[in-house]
């Protein structure tokens, strides 16, 4: 029962006109948190809301709790919630008169009172709606999305806009979600956010899934590491990369800034000391870095997340 | 039917699932709530709705501008007053909100709450009724305070409103469905001010030349006003004819609206 799929994705195409936004995608998606990233025009709402059942796939199928979302909407409906990419709420409402109209829709809401007060949109008071902060903005659309105790949710960039602190609370409502059995589907462009919250990350760029697994499963899968230090420009990288092993690569990045690939170990470090110290070189700003998601990402669509 | 399905709570954490459906009575009523708010809340919305009816009542009865026929000028006047209060509601206001509604993904929103899609419009249509509600009540103090006196049958009077209510709820609701936001806002507004003018609210019918009349009388506006008018202030019967008018644009505005409609 907890390992069926929460989500099933299976060969969906989405057609807008001419153009193909979403090109056959598979995807499934467990009890916990899943991320779905990809560089703008990706195909992630298009994606999410198809789980909605905004849309009707132009082939595929779609399973959301085992149900079909658009034909069985009524029966998914009261179980799932949603927090669309932007908009969602009268222009002249209040913050707290919106949850609460929310709440209302649903048997068994959550405390309004403590659910604002946790999000910090207390001090929204008698502010309508578009008069609030991009950040308010946000958390009540995410407050709105929880209120109705779900058991699934569907957060289309959370925290697309927000301060580092209003990240970090969301972060962990997130987490405070999954940890009482709560199933999170959310799209980002940030690869902190999928690394720190995610069980499972699918990475998805022109419409289809190029990677899934967790996010420790997708940086394995590139074993390199990497190491950085700065110097005097122009140092000869050549002779650098004759005393490295095989297969190091070695490179002047910016002027001054260097970048030595491979399989990174002390005996590496200690050989990159030595032919700086032979060379009258300072290393300064030496640094070893993992292979991260973003690493992965742009390997495997060639583009920046960010643009 | 999902309605006011109940599970049982799991866990003990403060966001365990516990997911359902609010009684139907429930939802609809609070949406209806929300609305009703919302447009009292919005002071161009009150300017179309309380303000320009009363203005146009208190001025018309009061200023001898336009020849209003035999009789006080209120008993001619506070029938198109209704006309235009009904109009101006279910039309005007319920294009224009529902049309940012659209553009501001309220609807989106709601699409996937638990509220049916046929609730949050029934909910759409108390709001309208209760401020309608409101609005004549308003008119008929004011009017009875210049002097008017109406006649005729009440039911006959409680019907026209309705069959009004619903052809220009279908009308604006198309237009709120298939227009962009901003086109709806220009559009409605100079909808209102053209049937204000040529449909009979404060300047008669018949100032307007034989072929003119004959157009503009099949308009909703003018059924309604006229039909009012023959019952409040010349006791007439049942307007059928104008009843007929309006369950004729009733029927068609609502069914292009349910076919049209875009809910983003
Ligand atoms: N309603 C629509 N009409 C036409 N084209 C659309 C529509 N919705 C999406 N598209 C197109 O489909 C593609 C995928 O869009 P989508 O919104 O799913 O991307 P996304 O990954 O969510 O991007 P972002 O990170 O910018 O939110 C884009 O090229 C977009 O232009
Ligand atoms: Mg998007």
């Amino acid at each position: 029962m907890r390992n069926d799929p929460v989500v099933q994705v299976c060969g969906l195409v989405k057609r807008y006109g001419g153009k193909t936004a979403v090109d056959g995608l598979d995807l499934v998606a467990r009890a916990g948190i899943t991320a779905v990233l990809g560089p703008n025009g990706a195909g992630k709402t298009t994606t999410v809301e198809s789980c909605e059942g905004y849309c009707r796939p132009d082939s595929g199928t779609v399973r959301v709790l085992g149900l079909d979302p658009v034909r069985e909407a009524a029966a998914l409906r009261p179980r799932i919630g949603v927090m669309l990419q932007s908009g969602g709420v009268y222009s002249g409402a209040r913050a707290d008169e919106m949850l609460r109209h929310v709440a209302r829709l649903h048997a068994h809401p959550l405390d309004v009172a403590a659910l604002t007060e946790r999000l910090g949109l207390g001090s929204c008071g008698r502010t309508p709606y578009r008069r609030l902060s991009g950040g308010q903005q946000q958390r009540l659309a995410l407050a709105m999305a929880v209120v109705g105790r779900p058991e699934l949710v569907f957060l289309d960039e959370p925290t697309a806009g927000l301060d580092p602190q209003a990240r970090r609370a969301t972060w962990d409502l997130v987490r405070d979600l999954r940890a009482d059995g709560v199933s999170v589907i959310l799209t980002t462009h940030h690869m902190d956010e999928a690394e720190q919250l995610a069980d499972d990350v699918a990475i998805i760029d022109a419409g289809k899934v190029v990677a899934q697994g967790s996010p420790e499963e997708l940086c394995r899968g590139g074993a390199e590491n990497t190491l950085r230090f700065s110097g005097r420009p122009g140092l000869d990288v050549t002779s650098l990369l004759k005393a490295l092993p095989a297969d190091s690569t070695a490179a002047e990045l910016t002027p001054g800034s260097y970048r030595v690939g491979g399989k990174i170990d002390p005996q590496l470090l200690a050989t990159v000391t030595t032919w700086c110290a032979q060379h009258g070189v300072m290393p300064e700003k030496i640094s070893v870095e993992r292979h991260t998601l973003e690493d992965v990402f742009l390997e495997l669509t060639g583009k920046e997340l960010r643009g | 039917m999902s309605a006011g399905t109940d599970t049982p709570a799991t866990g003990g954490g403060t966001y365990a699932p516990r997911p359902g459906a609010a009684p139907l009575p429930r939802m609809i009523a609070a949406q209806a709530a929300l609305e009703t708010r919302m447009l009292l809340r919005n002071g161009e919305q009150l300017l179309l709705t309380v303000v320009i009816p009363t203005l146009l009542l208190v001025l018309f009865s009061a200023v001898d501008i336009v020849d209003t026929g035999e009789g006080k000028a209120v008993d001619f006047l506070a029938p198109g007053i209704l006309a235009l209060a009904v109009m101006s509601t279910a039309f005007t206001g319920q294009a224009i909100a529902t049309g940012f509604e659209r553009r501001y993904g309220v609807l989106k929103r709601l699409a996937v709450s638990p509220l049916p899609r046929w609730g949050l419009m029934t909910a759409k249509t108390l709001s309208v009724l209760v401020t309608e509600v409101l609005q004549v009540l308003l008119v008929t103090v004011i009017a009875l305070a210049l002097g008017w006196s109406p006649h005729g049958n009440p039911l006959a009077v409680l019907l026209l409103l309705v069959l009004g209510t619903a052809a220009f709820s279908g009308l604006g609701l198309l237009m709120a469905g298939t227009l962009k936001a901003e086109a709806t806002l220009a559009a409605a507004n100079l909808v209102f001010l053209l049937l204000l003018v040529g449909g009979g609210v404060v300047v008669p019918l018949d100032e307007f030349p034989q072929a003119a009349q004959d157009v503009l009388g099949l308009l909703p506006i003018s059924a309604l006003s006229g039909g009012l008018r023959d019952v409040l202030q010349h006791g007439a019967g049942m307007p059928w004819g104008d009843l007929a008018i309006l369950a004729v644009w009733a029927v068609a505005g609502l069914a292009a609206a349910g076919k049209l409609f875009r809910w983003e």
